[in-house]
């Protein structure tokens, strides 16, 4: 009898031990994963919570969480290409998904295509077909996303509004209309950073200007940055600087926040991010602290930006890459991230009951909206761009010359290779 | 014996010379290389990247291309820079140094505070600075606590500039420099030696002014379009946090000196009716002329190699503030062209030899005669 008992136990175990086999079949990995990104500060308790689901899964790997600080990834970039250079990558790094790495990374056969992760793992249907069209290029599929952001978003503080007597601006005339009667109240119209937010408010102008599918024709070379559309929004940009503050080359994003939030700016075009940082960090509650809309003229369009984690070649640890990955694009991965990032999720299928009222009504935008890229995000052009366009921004911040301006985009979107 | 000797030093020398060769030489020599290839664009990270040869194209599109103007104005910034805190540091550190040399109460307590600011890396002085420096906070509300209005100075984002000029003059602006060198030059000389002078320096000095000012429009222009440069006031708040960081330096180098000095000089000249002031003008400072040529290249090459306090202050991107060297990081590091970076990187590089190599022949030639 006694024997019996063993004997079943046993087998039941084993059958446990068979059935649980799968689901842990990563609890064999051991040695290190090395995670190179730039959420450092605000952004780190994202990151610490898919570590931690990681390390739940495969306790024996050692998680080298190896960040570099700095907004977009200014110091971290530079870090990463002289270990490439080097000849030792880290296991897996953080990278703006788009051009940026696309025009550095895998144009220089460093990644690996990860197509086969994402058939294996049922990604091609979870993620929206634009979306991976857009992270890859006809040979092959390069990274995998954590989450959306949305770039083209107006933050607001509706009881400061209220005060004012004025209303979220639907389009940039709706804007000049109001920005006079605020400026001469003391309060400056527009929040604005140092020069990275130019270009961050920059590309909403942009989108209003032009329309999204003349943004779409400028990163294809149909449409040159000198053509008369391509000044007219140089043009809508000088005029929209007129209502910012001064001394915006010394602030930091958060500053310019700070200014909304304290009530001494009504308005800054910042991405979701933002709304990440006023939630958690001001502990302002979506809707009621915090109000937002689609930048002025940009109803109707999502311009997005990505983060996403690659696979480098050459990689030391490519299994405990290969699981970190598949962690990344899981459902329950993206949900454990994306609300505490202030993101949503890149895949179609997420858990919405996670996320604050901002990230749901995001989410809603994200599936019915027109899709563009952002351009400071590094989803439309390339980094030798991005860097030229910071100068081009500088010069015009500083001679408001909107016809050089087009030029001199123009010139270094040739030298980049976009334009013709 | 003494070839052995020699082949003994020589061997133990050999290790340090071999590690410098490569290390220094060869990298600057691989830096000259690439400076002079296309490295850059697509697939410039590739692990074998494809390098063409390309000539000067690099050098000439910095300093005469359409897209080169943010090189230009970083260059135009680093020479003001640097004679602003040549100018500043050397001046407080000696102010402080004199103040200090007629041993006050309390001497080593000043010593160590005015020497405290060395101490930091320049992100914290960065760091510092920029918060003193905010339009709304620190040193702007400091007038507030004595009842007046703050000030409202942007030091670090104001857009005004002085002492413009015209890229495109480039050239006549170099005569107008080299005759205003030799007419100093000459003044300096003229009670040694009167006709030497006015040969030498004095009358070539007034023509190569007055050749570049009657005939500069027909000198080649340095650019295509009119192009301004000049001192950015935003630079200002830079240069301040500097000066703090290394006048106590240079006052540290001067007090040494003076403390040198034998304390019978002093007595002598005081004796023969000489003045405190007399003392340090005719005396003190002639004798210390060594330390003040290594005080101005010490600052000079740091003002040419600033970096991070540049970063901590006014970031990437800041065109008011930017130096070359930050200009030279974002374009190997961020826009991937390793080829131009490697160039504005051998212009440094040539720039601070012009300070150096004088100061190497000149110590050369005086260990040679002694």
């Amino acid at each position: 009898m006694k024997k019996t008992i063993v004997t079943t136990l046993i087998a039941m175990a084993a059958t446990l031990l068979l059935v649980a086999g799968p689901a842990q079949s990563t609890g064999h990995l051991s040695g290190q994963l090395e995670i190179f990104s730039w959420w450092a500060g605000d952004e780190g308790p994202a990151l610490q919570a898919l570590i931690d689901l990681y390390k739940e899964a495969n306790p024996n790997v050692e998680v080298v969480n190896a960040t570099v600080t700095g907004g977009s990834g200014v110091n971290a970039k530079a870090v990463l290409k002289t270990r490439m250079l080097g000849g030792e990558p880290p296991d897996s790094f953080q990278v703006h998904a788009g051009q940026e790495l696309i025009g550095t990374w895998v144009k220089a056969d460093r990644m690996e295509d990860l197509t086969f992760l994402f058939k294996e793992e049922g990604w091609m249907d979870a993620f929206p077909e634009g979306l991976v069209k857009l992270i890859g290029t006809d040979t092959g599929i390069w990274s995998v996303p954590v989450n959306i952001h949305r770039s083209n978003v107006l933050w607001y503080v509706p009881a400061n509004l209220d005060k004012w007597g004025i209303k979220p601006p639907m389009s940039w005339d709706d804007f000049f209309a109001v920005a006079p009667k605020i400026k001469e109240a003391g309060v400056v119209p527009l929040a604005l950073a140092q020069n990275w937010t130019a270009n961050h408010l920059w590309e909403s102008v942009a989108l209003a200007s032009l329309g999204p599918d003349n943004w779409d024709a400028l990163w294809t070379g149909a449409l040159a940055f000198d053509s008369p559309e391509g000044v007219k929004a140089w043009e809508l940009f000088g005029k929209v600087l007129e209502f910012t503050n001064e001394d915006a080359s010394s602030l930091s994003w958060q500053q310019a926040t700070d200014m909304v939030v304290d009530g001494r700016a009504a308005f800054n075009v910042m991405g979701d991010w933002a709304a990440g940082y006023m939630s958690t960090t001001k502990k302002l509650a979506p809707g009621e602290g915090f109000g937002w809309a689609p930048s002025p003229g940009t109803g109707g369009e999502f311009m997005f930006l990505a983060d996403s984690f690659g696979l480098p070649k050459g990689a030391p640890n490519r299994d405990n890459v290969l699981a970190w990955l598949a962690l990344l694009g899981s459902k329950e991965g993206s949900d454990a991230f994306n609300p505490l990032k202030g993101s949503i999720s890149a895949r179609t299928d997420s858990d919405l009951s996670k996320y604050n009222d901002y990230a749901k009504s995001a989410s809603a935008d994200f599936g019915k909206d027109r899709i563009v890229g952002s351009l400071a995000h590094g989803v439309t052009a390339n980094e030798g761009f991005m860097n030229d366009f910071a100068s081009v921004m500088e010069m015009f911040l500083k001679s408001g010359n909107a016809e050089a301006a087009g030029k001199a985009a123009q010139q270094i979107a040739v030298k980049n290779g976009i334009g013709k | 014996m003494i070839n052995r000797d020699r082949i003994k030093a020589f061997l133990t020398l050999l290790p340090s010379m071999i590690l410098i060769a490569v290390f220094v030489y060869g990298f600057i020599g691989n830096t000259f290389w690439l400076s002079l290839t296309d490295w850059g664009g697509v697939a410039a990270l590739a692990e074998n990247p494809v390098r063409n040869y390309a000539g000067l194209s690099n050098y000439k599109e910095l300093f005469t291309g359409f897209l080169g103007g943010g090189f230009r104005q970083d260059l135009v910034n680093a020479v003001y820079y640097s004679v602003m805190l040549l100018l500043g540091a050397i001046g407080t550190g000696l102010i402080i140094a004199i103040l200090l040399d007629n041993k006050p109460r309390g001497e080593a307590v000043f010593r160590t505070i005015f020497l405290y600011p060395m101490s930091l890396s320049f992100i914290v002085t960065g760091t510092i600075w920029r918060w003193m420096l905010a339009p709304q906070g620190g040193v702007n509300i400091l007038p507030t606590y004595a009842g007046l209005d703050p000030l409202k100075f942007r030091w670090l984002s104001s857009t005004g500039a002085i002492f413009e000029f015209n890229w495109q003059n480039l050239l006549q602006i170099a005569f107008y420099i080299l005759a205003a060198v030799l007419i100093i030059g000459g003044l300096m000389s003229i009670k040694q030696n009167p006709t030497r002078a006015l040969r030498r320096f004095l009358l070539p000095g007034i023509a190569v002014g007055l050749a570049a000012w009657l005939f500069g429009d027909l000198l080649p222009k340095a650019l295509f379009m009119e192009e301004t440069h000049g001192f950015n006031l935003a630079t200002l708040g830079i240069i301040m946090a500097t000066i703090w960081q290394y006048s106590g330096y240079t006052m540290a180098l001067y007090l040494a000196g003076f403390t040198g000095i034998s304390q019978d000089l002093r007595d002598a000249s005081m004796l023969d009716g000489a003045t405190t002031a007399q003392y340090y003008r005719y005396i003190a400072l002639p004798m210390l002329k060594p330390i003040t040529i290594s005080a101005v290249i010490i600052l000079s090459h740091i003002s040419l190699k600033m970096f991070d306090l540049i970063f901590a202050m006014t970031g990437p991107d800041n065109a008011e503030t930017g130096h070359p060297a930050l200009n030279m990081y974002l374009t190997t590091f961020r826009a991937n062209d390793f080829a131009k970076g490697a160039a504005i990187a051998i212009i440094l590089f040539l720039i601070a030899a012009t300070f150096i190599i004088p100061y190497l022949i000149s110590s050369y030639r005086q260990r040679r005669t002694r």
